[in-house]
């Protein structure tokens, strides 16, 4: 019984139940399926996080965004500018409290290098509805290549606790059709809600 | 002290003979396991409670909690049921499995008084600094947001407390094998909670490198912690200190077998191997929460996060076989042998401590365990990083598996141990149900809003006062919904657990000798113990199909995932 000590005393010479023996081998096999399965993915896979990331200061990487910001800036949308970096090209956007901050339009089927990191502490981007989630750590430039495979208007929600206005920090993207002019997107803006 | 030292030579305490299993109980030892549990129950009480208000915070239609409160109940929460509630319990678990299952003394009970007064101290000084308000940080307290310093040192008396009753257990075990109370190999409960112990004491150390010097920054004397650093480190003890728990419950349910089944390990070799794997592998967790994060290598994280191919998880597997085919082929033993599942329709359903445990092992495996190797998985923890996925996948193991492990347990420690008769037997009969199927609820449901893309510990997620405005699916405000009725049930479940106990330890009848126990034990007794159980030859046809279903819902909820995330904009 579980709560006597062992029958045999060396217990590891005892026979193994053949229902356990045929469990084991399938729950091992399952295992490494699991295990290579993650390997494989980064060769058959088109969504593997990169280890691509910088150390930085929370004030150099502020500088870096607000250059990038007024460089491209379209527009502005209550206070946040909205800004459309060429297809293809380096782009950033910062977490802080409360907001993630600027707005980015980005174009269908183009890869971006997709900058990320946090100026005070730390923040979750959760992309949404597309929901990916990412960590944002002040102090670590985390380079991730993007490409929106879906256009419309996409929610930036903040899922890592960052104090008392946690629930107020947002972001937006835009993804626009490949050269797509102005109208059509708000017209595919409307059709997602 | 002299007898003491002397090898082989048994040191003389007061102890009782236990009518039931016959096991030789050392008084000590059983005060130190009913303070524990006591404190336990007290912290499962105020924790639950937050538990409910967070749930009915985050039900929509229900909204209960300012922000700022919310926050702080929350944190207060994670606090008291995940460490105080759990690690009270456990404390009681290595104190019962390292004496009284042993016939053997406890050592030196002044200390572990001492270690209980200090967890108390801790556990009460953590929540007065949550409720001074400026300490909602979470559980996880991720700098550079900062706590007061009294939060962390909370924390860390608790935490020495804790490694002073697991060296305790180490020092009965020691002791009882030199006295030799009982002999060849520990029985295999007490090998479950050594188990639990080693990965304690791993766990501790990862909390003690990482709170101190989070508790000397909090004090100004260090200019600051790495968050990154923080979270490798602090994880060590956070996810490590689940396994602790797994440890302990997997005990536990190799324990009921014994009690009230008659139940015998299939094979000693193979549930004491599974253990061992839990004690190689389990600590490479720490990647588990590391999965989203900045700098760190694909092959780090694949490799730890799978626990090394994941042979931890075999681990849990094997016990998914071996803990229900033991009970089979008791159930078989004592004459139930019709058929596929006669053994189980005439379980001891109606006894809280079977039908606790029977719930906490399928509900373990089902819900905790499948969505645990999902979300730690390399890719796979993109969809659902952060979201409430995270707590419905933790509520499936900490509160279907762990605390309801523990309810049950608890129906034994009562009559066997505070030697009380339960009172109001009908209330303990459906309190495991009813505790389970709201936990299981809410792990759904959250698991669900989850995978919506729903964030965790979020006050609001119709964003009204955010300045760019965002709206959840309908389909996420269902989920939240329905989490919140469900936490209800729960704390139905809840509340009944802590007035049964209450109940039975004030005013429960006294159990004399001869009395008859309103929830027996296996009629077996101690004597069958060692025979009962397996047939030479073991057919489990029951047990097989149960894994055979679980194998399959296992295969198929992993791949509708990576369909999922195969769906995701394209990243590398």
């Amino acid at each position: 019984m579980a709560i006597a000590p062992p029958e045999q005393r060396i217990w590891w010479r005892e026979p193994i139940e053949r229902v356990e023996l045929t469990w084991i081998v399938i729950a091992f096999l399952w295992a490494l399926f699991m295990f290579f399965f993650m390997i494989a993915w980064h060769f058959i896979g088109q969504q593997n996080l990169s280890p691509e990331a910088y150390r930085i200061l929370p004030s150099a990487y502020e500088q870096k965004v607000e250059e990038f910001a007024k460089k491209y800036q379209v527009r502005e949308e209550k206070g946040v500018p909205v800004v459309r970096p060429p297809a293809g090209s380096d782009v950033y956007m910062l977490g802080r409290l409360w907001q993630w901050w600027p707005i980015l339009e980005l174009e269908q089927g183009q890869s971006y290098r997709f900058h990320l990191s946090s100026i005070d502490w730390q923040h979750g981007f959760s992309l949404q509805p597309t929901n990916i989630n990412l960590q944002v750590h002040p102090g670590y430039e985390h380079v991730i290549t993007l490409t929106p495979t879906e256009t419309g208007q996409f929610g930036i929600v903040c899922n890592e606790f960052c104090g008392i206005g946690h629930h107020t920090m947002t972001g937006k993207i835009y993804v626009t059709q490949k050269k797509a002019e102005t109208a059509p997107r708000v017209a595919q803006k409307e059709e997602r809600r | 002290m002299t007898a003491e030292t002397a090898v082989g030579v048994a040191r003389q305490f007061t102890s009782r003979t236990c009518q039931f299993t016959g096991l030789r109980v050392d008084v000590a030892a059983q005060n130190l396991i009913k303070a524990n549990a006591v404190a336990a129950v007290v912290f499962l009480a105020i924790g639950g409670l937050m538990g409910l208000l967070v749930a009915l915070t985050r039900w929509p239609a229900v909204h209960l909690l300012p922000a700022e409160w919310f926050y702080l109940v929350l944190t207060g929460h994670g606090a008291n049921v995940l460490l105080f509630w759990i690690i009270f319990f456990e404390m009681a678990v290595l104190i019962f499995a390292s004496t009284i299952l042993l016939n053997a003394r406890m050592v030196m009970p002044k200390l572990a008084w001492f270690a209980f007064i200090l967890m108390v101290v801790g556990a009460v000084l953590g929540n007065v600094a949550v409720l001074q308000g400026e300490s909602s940080v979470m559980f996880t307290s991720y700098p550079p947001m900062m706590a007061k310093p009294h939060f962390y040192l909370a924390l860390i008396l608790f935490a020495v407390g804790a490694l002073i009753v697991v060296g305790q257990f180490f020092a009965n075990l020691i002791v009882a094998k030199e006295e030799g109370a009982f002999q060849g190999s520990m029985p295999l409960v007490t090998f479950g909670a050594l188990t639990a112990a080693i990965i304690a004491v791993w766990t501790i150390l990862s909390g003690a490198a990482i709170l101190i010097p989070t508790l000397m920054w909090s004090m100004g004397w260090l200019s600051d912690v790495d968050p990154l650093v923080y979270k490798v480190v602090w994880w060590g003890m956070g996810h490590a200190s689940q396994q602790i728990n797994v440890s302990a419950h997997v005990s536990l349910w190799y324990l009921v077998g014994a009690l009230l089944l008659g139940a015998k390990p299939l094979s000693e070799k193979v549930s004491r191997t599974a253990f061992f794997l839990y004690i190689l592998f389990l600590q490479l967790a720490s990647a588990h929460h590391l999965l989203a994060e900045p700098g760190l290598s694909a092959s780090w994280k694949i490799v730890n996060t799978s626990y090394m191919m994941y042979l931890a998880v075999l681990g849990s597997m094997i016990h998914g076989l071996t803990v229900p085919g033991s009970w089979e082929a008791a159930q078989r033993r004592n004459g139930y042998d019709k058929g596929m599942f006669e053994w189980l329709r005439k379980a001891p359903w109606g006894n809280p401590a079977f039908s606790g445990t029977f719930l906490s092992l399928v509900m373990f495996g089902f819900i905790g365990g499948i969505s645990g190797v999902v979300l730690g998985t390399e890719q796979l923890n993109v969809l659902m990083h952060n979201t409430l996925y995270v707590p419905g996948h933790f509520h499936g193991t900490v509160v279907t598996g762990t605390t309801l492990a523990f309810m049950a347990a608890t129906y034994l420690v009562l009559p066997l141990i505070f030697q009380r008769e339960i009172i109001w037997p009908k209330l303990a009969k459906i309190q495991p149900y009813l505790f389970g199927i709201g936990a299981a609820g809410i792990s759904l449901f959250m698991m669900g809003a989850g995978t919506l893309g729903v964030a965790r510990r979020h006050w609001d997620i119709t964003f009204s006062d955010a300045e760019l405005n965002f709206a959840h699916s309908a389909g996420a405000f269902l989920m939240m919904g329905l989490n919140g009725v469900f936490a209800v049930i729960a704390a139905l479940g809840g509340i009944i657990y802590v007035l049964v106990v209450v109940g039975t330890v004030l005013w429960g009848k006294k159990i004399t000798s001869g009395h008859k126990l309103t929830f027996p034990l296996h009629a077996g007794g101690a004597a069958a113990a060692s025979q009962y159980g397996s047939h030479a030859t073991v057919k489990l046809p029951g047990t097989i199909v149960l894994i055979a279903i679980f194998f399959v819902s296992f295969v198929l909820y992993y791949f509708i995932n990576w369909k999922y995330l195969s769906e995701l904009w394209l990243f590398r």
